[in-house]
């Protein structure tokens, strides 16, 4: 799976936990989770979850303190995939 | 673990915590009761001259023991050696009947689950008739204390 592929899969699951006053718009690789969408530390456990499932891998906890924008997820997801 | 533990280590005091005993507690459950004193503050506006216990409140008990208690039971040993703060995330709640200063309680959590520090529980409070009160589920977060503070 490529890195298009992966943000296509993952840009939904983004969506769903973005606060009402951050447009989906806003949504681009270079989007830090926390600080500029404004996903509050308990939702980005629920991406991750989401994540796990869409893709069938698992995080652990270092991978969790590496995530910060959508990049970092990109690539957390297509080390797991491929390894 | 001692049941004794879990509520020393709460780090709730006198107006505001909601937990008397905890009756069982395992790596899926947890139970434990509270009983609303006639006297407690709030009864004296919720509602003016009709008291009875505020939903807030109720949620609140739910979310000690439910969430607090059983995430002090989830978390020993782990990081025992470090003090953790708890940080309500969400609520879900339902209610079905009211309780009436001098009620006692029981509230009965079932993890969903407890990953990167956030716990997940379905929450549901019992009178003593065993009829459901309020079910629902509540989530939050385990945070370790900034040690720079």
């Amino acid at each position: 799976m490529n890195s298009e592929e992966i943000y296509r899969l993952l840009e939904p699951i983004i969506k769903t936990y973005l606060p009402e006053d951050i447009s989906a718009k806003e949504i681009n690789r270079n989007s830090d989770l926390t600080r500029e969408l404004n996903i509050n530390s308990a939702h980005l456990v629920d991406i991750v979850l989401d994540i796990e499932d869409v893709f069938n891998i698992e995080f652990k906890n270092e991978d969790m303190e590496s995530l910060r924008n959508v990049n970092d997820a990109i690539s957390l997801i297509q080390q797991k995939i491929s390894g | 673990m001692k049941h004794n533990y879990i509520l020393n280590s709460l780090p709730y005091s006198e107006p505001f915590l909601f937990v008397d005993e905890i009756l069982s507690v395992s790596e899926y459950a947890i139970k434990g009761t509270y009983t609303f004193e006639h006297d407690a503050y709030f009864y004296k506006g919720h509602f003016k001259d009709y008291p009875i216990t505020p939903g807030v409140i109720l949620t609140e008990c739910m979310a000690q023991i439910g969430l607090v208690c059983f995430g002090i039971y989830l978390l020993n040993g782990k990081t025992i050696s470090e003090k953790s703060t708890f940080a309500l995330s969400s609520t879900e709640i339902d209610f079905y009947l009211p309780v009436y200063p001098g009620e006692k309680v029981s509230v009965v959590s079932e993890k969903i689950y407890f990953r990167f520090q956030k716990l997940k529980c379905k929450v549901k409070m019992l009178n003593a008739k065993e009829q459901v009160i309020a079910k629902g589920t509540i989530s939050g977060m385990i945070l370790k204390e900034n040690k720079s503070k």
